[in-house]
């Protein structure tokens, strides 16, 4: 098996593929939105229960997916609990720069959060298959359309 | 120019070539299967979405514009009326291929999807709130949205066909739905999913008798076996080049001259006028009243040389080693554990469609690719038959005429590496 394909699946994210973290609806969650891929059907829905000061309380998601879009929604609801909803943002928009850009060093990074940056990590071997990032980005982006007031974010 | 012209001077053109098929011939005829993708040679078993082109093709497209390129209809000069010749005769070609009764009948378009928009737009133009059109669960969505729209427009009733189990059409269900609100049935010939044939001539036979017009899409389904409009006594009949070995941006719409003649125009512009004036417009015959604007001019060409091709291997002789390449995959897969196969119908092109238990098929074919092997994954722009599948999504294995047993047996390693990793 050739080196690429093992840095993408690797066990960890073959693991929260297959058992996803915080796959559930909960019930005081306050603030939902839809992800969805046209290009393969697959569709999440991520839920966030955020408190007056915008801080997520607790963050969860539904769906299915490939290995990717799931071990990503899992780990994505792993590393949100008790951000701040900038933070959130900021964690996304490093996370994203992690999956596209070969030369992105976590100095770079604009978000606090290193240890939860150093996990995520795990997902950067989607730059070697660029029609795999949306997948990895899948839940990120309904995250962050959750956060703006719900609706649906696709990956288009 | 290779196998198709040595071929076409030894049995000539249109015959049903009786030579033995010789796949490894054929292969070289088609220049990117020589490519490797990651180091890997390339296994292509997509042509269910778009078939490679044979060099006859590519060279038919290449000589056109570097010989004698101009718009068609429309000059004096040599150039335009040499091209204009070839280009109508590109339509006697096509009408052949289909055996219809005229090249009249044959209105060139982009592609199937436009070719069942013109007949949602001028044929169902007609339609009245309650008047009905039948589909089915396998259709690609561009035999659903069209009609859906239509709905919007029309107020007309969309009624669909189930499938059963094995992925065949459930016959008595689609003859209880005939009513005399029936207007037109749009249905596929080959399921781009399941592979499923579907019993045409029956179908067009009931819908005829309860005074309803049949419109095949027959994309998935020229490219596998002979097509003959008259027998079928079909309506409409649409198809597409670029799944028959010639280029994309190029289909065609069958019509019977006698309903294309009561068609009103689909797309206005020129070439597709008898005279303009702001006053009044009057529109030509068919086939030109349905060709408005610039024709893909070379695009036909190639189309034409693409039928040229496969007239020159024949038909029986594709159908036969697709039939093959068919069985001795099913076979293949099925002895891979946790491998389902969506689409058993006693009836069946040359299309496999399966799940891998607890992997998405999306995750296949990233990591079959790795291995050289294009397969498509996804929805295959048909959701609601995903829907009635119960699944997501699937992969696709298609296979065209180059394709060859060994190409199954690197597409079952793959696959198992694929469940290797996985664990």
């Amino acid at each position: 098996m050739e080196d690429a394909l093992r840095d993408l699946y690797q066990e960890v994210i073959l693991d929260h593929g297959k058992h996803p973290r915080n796959h559930r609806h909960p019930p005081e969650a306050n603030r939902s939105a839809r992800g969805y891929n046209p290009l393969c059907g697959d569709q999440v829905t991520v839920y966030l229960a955020a408190d007056d000061s915008g801080c997520i309380q607790d963050v969860a998601f539904e769906g299915q997916g490939c290995a990717i879009s799931i071990a990503s929604a899992s780990m994505m609801t792993e590393v949100l609990r008790g951000k701040t909803e900038t933070e959130a943002r900021r964690l996304f928009d490093d996370f994203h720069r992690l999956c596209t850009e070969n030369d992105f060093t976590l100095d770079q990074a604009e978000a606090e959060d290193r240890e939860a940056l150093e996990r995520l990590q795990v997902l950067s071997g989607v730059r070697e298959f660029p029609v795999r990032v949306k997948c990895a980005t899948l839940a990120w982006h309904a995250m962050t359309s959750a956060l703006s007031g719900g609706g649906e974010a696709t990956t288009e | 120019m290779g196998f198709a012209t040595e071929t076409l001077a030894e049995i000539g053109p249109g015959s049903n070539s009786t030579l033995a098929f010789d796949v490894a011939r054929v292969r070289e005829d088609f220049p990117v299967l020589q490519q490797e993708v990651h180091g890997k040679p390339l296994t292509y078993l997509d042509s269910g979405a778009s078939a490679q082109k044979p060099r006859a093709v590519i060279d038919a497209m290449r000589e056109i514009q570097e010989t004698c390129y101009a718009n068609v209809h429309r000059g004096a000069y040599y150039f335009s009326q040499h091209l204009t010749d070839r280009y109508e005769g590109v339509r006697k070609t096509v009408a052949a291929f289909l055996n219809a009764a005229s090249d009249q009948e044959i209105v060139f378009t982009r592609n199937v999807t436009e070719a069942i928009n013109l007949v949602a737009h001028s044929f169902g133009n007609g339609f009245a709130a309650g008047d009905e059109v039948i589909i089915t669960e396998m259709e690609h969505h561009a035999n659903i949205v069209p009609w859906q729209l239509l709905r919007d427009r029309a107020g007309i009733t969309l009624k669909v066909v189930p499938i059963a189990e094995d992925g065949s059409l459930q016959m008595e269900a689609f003859e209880a739905m005939l009513s005399p609100r029936t207007r037109l049935v749009a249905m596929t010939h080959t399921s781009n999913v399941l592979g499923t044939v579907n019993p045409m001539k029956n179908i067009i036979r009931l819908a005829h008798k309860a005074g309803a017009r049949v419109l095949v899409d027959g994309a998935q389904s020229a490219v596998h076996g002979k097509v003959d409009v008259r027998e079928l006594d079909a309506d409409f009949y649409a198809f597409t080049g670029h799944k028959l070995y010639g280029p994309n941006a190029i289909g065609v719409l069958y019509g019977k001259a006698e309903l294309l003649k009561e068609m009103p125009p689909f797309l206005g512009g020129g070439d597709m006028i008898r005279s303009v004036s702001f006053a009044e417009t009057t529109f030509a015959d068919p086939p030109h009243r349905f060709e408005a604007g610039t024709p893909p001019i070379v695009e036909t060409i190639g189309l034409g040389a693409a039928i040229d091709y496969v007239n020159a291997i024949g038909h029986d002789a594709i159908a036969a080693h697709e039939a093959g390449l068919l069985a001795y995959a099913t076979e293949r897969l099925q002895q891979i554990e946790g491998l389902t196969i969506h689409g058993t119908a006693k009836d069946k092109a040359a299309i496999v469609s399966f799940s891998l238990d607890g992997i998405h098929p999306h995750d296949i074919g990233t990591i079959v690719d790795r291995e050289g092997v294009a397969i498509r994954v996804g929805h295959h722009c048909a959701q609601p038959l995903m829907a009635c599948l119960g699944v997501p999504a699937t992969a696709r294995a298609s296979f065209g005429l180059y394709n060859t047993p060994s190409e199954v047996d690197v597409l079952a390693r793959a696959l198992e590496k694929v469940k290797d990793l996985f664990g």
